[in-house]
């Protein structure tokens, strides 16, 4: 609990963290299974996968948004409650926070943007009205809004409006670290770069964490200092974000990078067909071994039978969960 | 002079009238795409591209929309207003089309066998167990394992890519000679959108149908097209063969948008560039060119008059069906050419 604060202690760190949903009759789905990730402070860390594999779930988990099934996460050193009581959620909000993927749902259609955004303060902190209303108004500037949009309300707000409302709710009580799920996915290319550079320069002037949840290759590997691939709830492929997209080790990594369209009508031409086939299968009662085993192009008879450890390659920061490395 | 094109669209204008007045969704397009070639039009939300394509598939609710001006020909024949040519339906026989969400385009209460048998009874005349075999045989063309399964299931029992593959298997149940997909991997993960794409492809390599795509993704239109448009505020303001826009873009909104994206290049790490301010409202049209407010090139006259329709190339002859963009930076008048806008190779 008490332990030294080291400059490269991580900021957060989840330990074997797994969430199940029982769906009743013995049946439950396997969210998220043993998934081990420690996010340095400052850091970005990508996080990619197909619908499904368990994204969203673990920055939620990660959040305490969802109670854990098991593992746990430690923040600063800390290891925090399984289930989160009230008290724990108002701690625990100041410190660390989500930006939620749709700007559409995430905003109360009924409270204007001011009231939006200035709530955490108002839940959180006793700061006296005229304070949060300054502050309100000065986040507003920050996401580049205009004070008098915060008598509005969220309709009245294109997409990326909305998002830039959405980061300055998640930010107006300085978190430390912050989980981005699927921030631009829903907007327009050119209002995408609008609202990752926002979050960039935010990032670098209030010392940011993020962990950066998308399903956009091109956008992570930008984005991301580390890049980590999960698959059907598991974590297959950790490392540095250039790293993991130009040499990725893990087949489901391979996959995925060479399905990612690239804007390059010579590179696509060159591209050949993409061998794995199949779908993401479903998380309800996983069959024992790799969880990739049934698309992998490269399956061997091991993968059948005994579930890969995440293990170090030569590089040490590079891991991989595959039979092939072992 | 070549022959006809398959289906050729010109100065096709599209507006809705709304509470708050007439929108002009699409003002003054023209595009034509060949038997066995692709065509991408791109562009942004509300750049009019889906409603472009819904005009010519008769799609578009009148009222409130209205065609106001232009014509789409299929083959010489006119089919705006028109289903028939030689008493063969066009919509579901000749042109098929299929959509972004395929969950809330097919019938929930219908089998997927009994949906895809509905075109062919309707259009080609089919009793219902020729229909029926015939189904089976495109869901197996389309890739969809156990075939004979899965044409008896419903919709919900249905993934997202399965859908996607079973609506294509309707659209070319009639052999279409055109295919028109609207966003049609836009819901599907990477994975699932490599496979969507790469059976279209071998499908037009079977059929020699044209197919007319329509995404936002530039990635999609790299992989996909022959031809390009690139649309904005209603109009194509470039349109040129792939390797033209991707490699000679003409237009700043076509350059705007490819630094607006992350380039998948080690060597550099280039930073996102974002196309500031929103597109014009389409309800008052600006008299110029609709990107004038957002163009970092803009001169005085571009906000005054709309440009034409200039060529692009060594050539500069007359644009179709080259590569034109509308833009007066190519006026030949103009010699003063912003940096970025110069040809890479």
């Amino acid at each position: 609990m008490n332990s030294p604060q080291r400059a490269n202690a991580p900021l957060v760190e989840a330990e074997q963290l797994s969430k199940y949903f029982d769906l009743g009759g013995g049946q439950r789905v396997h969210a998220v299974e043993d998934v081990s990730l420690a996010v340095a402070p400052r850091e970005i860390v990508g996080l990619v996968g197909e619908s499904g594999s368990g994204k969203s779930t673990f920055g939620k988990t990660l959040l305490g948004l969802y109670p854990k099934s098991a593992g746990r996460v430690r923040y600063r050193g800390e290891a925090l409650p399984g289930r989160y009581s009230p008290a724990d959620f108002r701690r625990l909000a100041k410190k660390m926070q989500m930006i939620f993927q749709d700007p559409y749902a995430s905003l109360n259609p009924r409270m204007t943007v001011g009231e939006i955004i200035g709530e955490g303060l108002r839940l959180h902190t006793d700061l006296p009205k005229p304070e949060i209303n300054r502050r309100v108004a000065a986040w507003l500037d920050r996401v580049g809004l205009t004070g008098d949009h915060g008598s509005r309300y969220p309709h009245e707000f294109s997409g990326g409006q909305r998002q830039r409302i959405g980061i300055a709710r998640a930010l107006i009580l300085e978190p430390e670290f912050v989980v981005c799920d699927e921030p631009v996915s829903a907007l327009d290319v050119s209002v995408q770069a609008q609202v990752v550079n926002l979050l960039g320069e935010l990032k670098e002037s209030l010392g940011l964490t993020l962990l950066f949840i998308a399903h956009d290759l091109s956008m992570v590997r930008h984005v991301s200092d580390r890049m980590a691939v999960m698959y059907l709830g598991s974590l297959v492929e950790i490392g540095a974000a250039d790293a993991v997209y130009f040499e990725p080790k893990h087949p489901y990594t391979e996959l995925l990078v060479g399905s990612n369209p690239e804007p390059d009508p010579k590179a696509e031409r060159a591209r050949g067909a993409v061998e794995a086939q199949g779908e993401i299968p479903s998380p309800v009662n996983i069959p024992p071994g790799c969880r990739f085993a049934g698309r992998c192009p490269k399956v061997m008879d091991i993968c059948r039978q005994s579930t890969p450890e995440l293990t170090p390659l030569r590089d040490a920061n590079r891991l991989v969960a595959c039979h092939l490395y072992a | 002079m070549s022959a006809a094109p398959l289906l050729s669209v010109e100065d096709l204008h599209v507006e809705f009238s709304t509470h708050g007045g007439t929108v002009q969704a699409v003002r003054g397009v023209n595009f034509a795409v060949d038997a066995g070639r692709t065509l991408a039009i791109v562009g942004e939300s509300g750049c009019g591209k889906s409603v472009s394509v819904q005009s010519v598939m008769g799609l578009i609710p009148i009222p409130p929309g209205r065609i106001s001006a232009g014509s789409a020909r299929l083959r010489g024949v006119e089919i705006l207003g028109n289903n028939l040519i030689d008493g063969r339906d066009v919509r579901g026989a000749e042109i098929g089309m299929i959509f972004q969400d395929p969950m809330t385009s097919l019938n929930p209460t219908m089998t997927i066998g009994a949906q895809i048998a509905e075109p062919l009874r309707v259009h080609r005349g089919y009793g219902a167990g020729r229909a029926r075999e015939e189904a089976i045989r495109l869901l197996d063309s389309c890739r969809i394992p156990e075939a004979r399964k899965r044409a008896g299931q419903y919709p919900f029992e249905f993934s997202g890519g399965m859908l996607q593959r079973a609506m294509i298997a309707m659209a070319i149940s009639c052999k279409p000679a055109l295919l028109i997909a609207d966003e049609p991997t836009t819901a599907l993960d990477v994975t699932i959108q490599s496979q969507i794409l790469d059976l279209m492809r071998e499908l037009q390599g079977e059929t020699g149908m044209a197919i007319i795509l329509i995404t936002h993704d530039l990635g999609v239109v790299a992989r996909m097209a022959d031809e390009v448009a690139v649309m904005y505020a209603g109009k194509i303001v470039e349109h040129g063969s792939v390797d033209d826009i991707f490699y000679r873009s003409a237009h700043p909104y076509t350059c705007g948008l490819r630094s607006a994206m992350p380039v998948n290049d080690r060597s550099r790490h280039a930073e996102l560039k974002p196309i500031e301010g929103r597109p014009p409202d389409l309800f008052a049209p600006p008299p110029g060119c609709g990107y004038a407010p957002r163009c970092p090139h803009a001169m005085q006259l571009c906000g005054r008059e709309h440009p034409p329709e200039f060529a692009i190339g060594p050539g500069r002859t007359r644009p179709d069906p080259a590569h034109y963009s509308r833009c007066w930076l190519h006026h030949e008048l103009n010699r003063q050419r912003p940096p970025e806008l110069h040809f890479r190779e």
